[in-house]
């Protein structure tokens, strides 16, 4: 599928943490061709699973990207002068910053368009007006009457960002919701380079919910489904505006393997090797402690799991202008297929093995 | 039910030392559960069995309250003192602790230069009465709970650790009047609640239950200046949609609403911007659960005069029993 | 001169990057156990079989990993530049001494001299990202073929004995890990005694979480190093603990509240043995305890520490009869531990 295309079905798809039954159903219409078999499980992840060709019981690598993104919630419902607005609160790591003046979704009894908005600075509080907008400040002002949004909102409604995805120069395009629909576009592009290419392992690939507030899918599918190996995928840092240090990667550079507490030696270099076998080139990308993904929750479901974790630069992350490069994504996803194609049999002790051999020095 | 109310709120039981706790609630549940037990953490689990059908479900309501534990003994005999879940400083000045030995003492602060501010912990000290480390009643490491008698005034009921003792009632009162239930209904009496939702993951992880409701306070915006909050005491059960710590189950947010309005209970809808709940622990056990929490609405949460409506009570303990008493489809 | 404490504490291992400390245990402990493995995050984890007189299954927890730092970029002077791995006080960093990557390339801490400070910077701590490690490369190019973004630093101290206290780097928690050697040294525990040599505590209590999961004990029991505060102080408060009193027990930390029934057995059994022991002041802190405790249905758990002076610093101190006490502790408490000790009403 044209990934454009493709980007643009993923994150035009409305799909705060905690609401993404409808962002399940698209990934589920996009996936479906390429896996055996698809579930929605307890909390809400969506499970693919193609199997491999090796004589079960099969090794299982896991695929976790995440679905959810982040969004508004209706705390409480106001009237001015007649109208009625809303009094939101964030749903995960919102840039409050940037969120005056956006357009947003109001998914109540029905869904309702409307605007971010606050009175002036010089009509707020003294001690408040130099200061972002905060939550006390901000409504959302949907252009109806009290008597139109009591009929159609209540406490407790989601609320999502809106912004058509837009094409940029060359292969850049910038939207909402980009992290992380960047990385299941990524997966999809995976399944569709594992069509007629053999490949011995089971491949789990999950859309997981509710990263933004808990890493709640990753923690769950990867305790449900067992699997021997796992892989996150998430969106990291692109360099830009503000961000051009050693944890910000060029867009268009390719995708970053990411190396640190949170990952196991032995699935970082599967993926490098993969990466040289397709002569792709990517950047290593270091987390000391918390790598802030997927992969935190993965690796210690039960006995724990060996866990990789794979990045795609991203400019202006959390806000509703979150720009990519397409052939990040594409290489993504074919560097997961790679891996995949790569694994075999024995892979699993030879990566715990690797934990005692002395390094040679 | 204000005798009920009474005995539990007024009892000993801060986080982790809950044994008292279980000794009270157990007499209350033993005719009408089919099973009991305690857990490794200490959770007291009373199971009504289903009549076949339905889903396995975990109710969890926490028996601990917050309280305070002794650091150490300065040589004048006075305890400094750590806390023991949410303490709030500003609500220490005077206020009344028990040690699990009986022994009382009082909170106050050591000279305050500045009194438009709230001090540290470190900056209150307990007197027990003692001039010295040598007769000193009490040690380093020992908990104490706060002490306030129980007041009913009218509809409102006042007392400390109201967070959770009348989750307890719920579950004590849903237990006793839920007749029959497809569902396999395990009521958890939590321990560590306050300090991490702690006894509630164990719990939930050994149960692995398919549906999860906690039964909690949470926080109120009608009072003089509240942070805005659409929840008000008198109102009804709160059904929580998020909090800080979770975003409730969509499908089981929608069939709380369903049951509330199919059996006439009144409810409002709650979101929480501070706290959460063991529905936080049981949605992440295991494989996941499908979890959420009917909130008792509840005034000056984590004070010595947690307040309550009798009628939201009532409220919660209907709404409970007609989610338990009819099937569950997510 | 104790040379388990001196070859465990030189011996580098930084969270998540233990091997070198894994394969050392592996080697002290061989022959003294019935089967070890090592796990998807490089826990160590051992079986000492018992002469079957219980049935409990109880472990006994040691980590292996220690604070350090990562190296996330190379300046084109050839400087390194580094994150920290685990919890520092930033006051610490500067002007130490450390080893590099698998190689152990020496290297030092250095920043802005302080001649070239403005008055007012002169006195305020320097941050981490302000400091670069130096190993003497001349440029990029010279730094690039010696060590690799990625690769972890740890501080160099060579062990000491000072009379009855030894300084050393990482008894945080190598004279734990040497404590539970000592431990499946000694003959056989009337229970299977399950160790974990466990990783990455000092970035979130990791490794124990999925050890504890997979060995599903009964009981747990952690040995930690817990700072000790005494040094001079003219206010009334608590030092946590001191050197010299004797173990110390955990009562309560920031995450977790110890088994009530195992901290009485522990400090029962300290008295009926005449070893000292001391009450660790609850509060801050915490230890692997918090997450075996919370693991599957919930596993009693609770924690006795060997003081130690200076904690995440390279010039930890410790007292040798402290340690030799924990060892004496935690074998008392494991012998007389039976199924009684955690029953319930």
């Amino acid at each position: 599928m044209d990934t454009f295309k493709l980007l643009q079905t993923l994150t035009e798809t409305a799909a705060p943490s905690g609401r993404e039954q409808q962002i399940a159903q698209v990934i589920t219409e996009l996936w479906e061709p390429y896996v055996d078999s698809l579930s929605i499980d307890r909390v809400g992840s969506l499970i693919a699973v193609k199997n491999g060709r090796a004589p079960a019981p099969r090794p299982r690598l896991l695929l976790a990207a995440h679905m959810d993104e982040i969004g508004l919630m209706v705390r409480q419902v106001v009237e001015h002068a007649g109208n009625g607005f809303l009094r939101v609160t964030n749903v995960g790591g919102v840039d409050i910053r940037q969120i005056y003046a956006q357009l947003v979704t109001v998914h109540g009894r029905k869904d309702l368009h409307g605007v971010m908005a606050s009175l002036p600075p010089h009509m707020l509080p003294d001690e408040r007006s130099d200061k972002p907008f905060g939550y006390e400040d901000l409504v959302i002002d949907l252009g109806l009457s009290m008597a139109e949004v009591q009929a159609n909102v209540s406490v407790g409604d989601f609320v999502s960002f809106r912004q058509p995805l837009r094409k940029l120069q060359g292969k850049r395009v910038s939207g909402k919701a980009l992290d992380n629909r960047a990385s299941v576009a990524a997966v999809t592009v995976c399944l569709e380079y594992l069509q007629g290419r053999a490949h011995d392992w089971d491949v789990v690939a999950v859309a997981t919910v509710q990263e933004e507030t808990r890493l709640l899918g990753a923690y769950t599918s990867a305790f449900a489904q067992r699997p021997s190996a796992a892989v996150a995928i998430d969106v990291t840092f692109g360099k830009g505006p503000g961000a051009n240090d050693e944890n910000a990667f060029e867009l268009g550079g390719g995708p970053t393997i990411d190396i640190g507490p949170n990952v196991h030696p032995g699935m970082y270099q599967a993926l490098q090797d993969a990466a040289d076998a397709l002569e792709m080139s990517v950047n290593t990308a270091t987390h000391a402690r918390y790598s802030g993904t997927d992969a935190f929750g993965l690796q210690i479901a039960r006995e724990g799991i060996p866990t990789g974790l794979v990045g795609i630069p991203l400019r202006y992350m959390h806000t509703m202008v979150e720009s990519v490069d397409m052939k990040d994504v594409e290489r993504t996803g074919r560097l997961l297929g790679e891996l995949i194609v790569r694994l075999d049999a024995k892979f699993i002790d030879t990566i715990t093995a690797a934990m005692m051999e002395a390094d040679k020095s | 039910m204000n005798e009920l109310i009474k005995k539990l709120v007024e009892a000993y039981g801060p986080s982790g030392f809950e044994d008292g706790m279980r000794d009270l609630i157990r007499p209350e549940i033993e005719a009408y559960a089919d099973e009991i037990s305690v857990d490794a953490l200490g959770n007291l689990i009373a199971v009504k069995k289903g009549s076949g059908g339905g889903l396995k479900v975990m109710i969890a309501a926490h028996m601990d309250e917050i309280g305070v534990m002794v650091t150490h003994i300065t040589q004048d005999g006075f305890l400094r003192f750590t806390n023991i879940g949410g303490v709030l400083p500003h609500n220490l000045m005077g206020s009344r602790v028990q040690f699990a030995n009986g022994v009382i003492g009082v909170i106050s602060s050591d000279r305050l230069e500045d009194r438009s501010k709230i001090h540290p912990l470190t900056k209150f000290f307990i007197d027990v009465g003692a001039s010295s480390p040598d007769d000193c009643p009490v040690g380093v490491g020992d908990a104490a709970g706060f002490i306030r008698p129980f007041l009913a005034q009218g509809k409102r009921l006042t007392a400390k650790a109201m967070d959770d003792r009348i989750g307890c009632v719920v579950a004590i009162e849903t237990l006793k009047r839920l007749k029959t239930t497809p569902h396999d209904v395990y009521f958890a009496f939590t321990v560590q609640e306050e300090v991490g939702v702690r006894g509630a993951m164990t719990a939930a992880n050994h149960l692995d239950p398919d549906v999860g409701i906690a039964l909690d306070v949470t926080l109120t915006g009608d009072v003089p200046e509240a942070r805005p909050m659409a929840i008000s005491l008198g109102q009804g059960a709160a059904i929580k949609v998020k909090d800080s710590g979770m975003i409730a189950h969509a499908g089981l947010v929608r069939l709380m609403k369903q049951r509330a309005e199919a059996a006439q209970i009144s409810y409002q809808l709650e979101v929480l911007d501070g706290g959460s709940t063991d529905a936080r622990s049981m949605q992440i056990a295991n494989g996941g659960t499908a979890a959420g929490c009917i909130s008792i609405p509840c005034r000056y949460v984590h004070s010595q005069s947690e307040t309550v409506d009798a009628d939201d009570v009532e409220s919660c303990i209907k709404l409970l029993v007609e989610i338990l008493a009819n099937p569950i489809n997510l | 001169m104790n040379e388990l404490l001196k070859n465990l504490t030189e011996a580098v291992g930084v969270s998540s990057n233990e091997k070198e400390v894994r394969l050392l245990i592996r080697d002290l402990i061989a022959n003294y156990v019935d089967e070890w493995h090592v796990d998807a995050l490089g826990n160590l984890l051992a079986l000492k079989k018992g002469t079957g007189a219980s049935p409990l299954r109880v472990l006994v927890d040691a980590h292996m990993d220690e604070v350090g730092l990562m190296i996330t970029d190379i300046d084109s002077n050839g400087t390194l530049k580094f994150e920290g791995v685990g919890g520092f006080n930033d006051r610490t960093l500067l002007g130490k001494v450390v080893q590099v990557g698998p190689k152990k390339i020496t290297g030092v801490i250095g920043a802005r001299p302080v001649h070239l400070l403005e008055a007012n910077q002169r006195n305020s701590v320097v941050k981490i990202d302000a400091m670069r490690i130096d190993i003497g490369a001349k440029n990029k190019d010279a730094a690039s073929g010696k060590v690799k973004v990625g690769e972890f630093a740890a501080f160099v101290t060579e062990y000491e004995e000072l009379g009855v206290t030894a300084v050393g780097k990482a008894f945080d928690d190598r004279a734990g890990c040497a404590a539970l050697v000592e431990l499946l040294r000694a003959r056989p525990y009337p229970f299977d005694l399950y160790a974990s040599f466990s990783v990455q505590e000092e970035v979130g209590l990791r490794g124990a979480e999925v050890a504890a999961y997979g060995i599903n004990p009964d009981v747990a029991l952690v040995l930690e190093c817990t700072p000790a505060y005494d040094l001079p102080n003219e206010n009334d408060v608590s030092s946590n603990v001191a050197l010299g009193k004797g173990p110390s027990i955990y009562v309560m930390d920031r995450v977790t509240i110890q088994d009530p029934r195992l901290v009485g057995h522990i400090t029962r059994t300290a008295v009926a043995n005449g070893i000292p022991f001391q009450i660790r002041q609850p509060g801050g802190g915490g230890t692997n305890t918090a997450v075996i405790q919370r693991t599957r249905g919930g596993i009693p758990a609770a924690t006795i520490a060997v003081p130690g002076r200076h904690a995440h610093t390279p010039t930890m101190i410790i007292n040798l009869e402290d340690y030799a006490n924990v060892i004496k502790l935690a074998e008392a408490t494991l012998r007389s531990l039976t199924p009684d000790v955690i029953k319930r009403n």
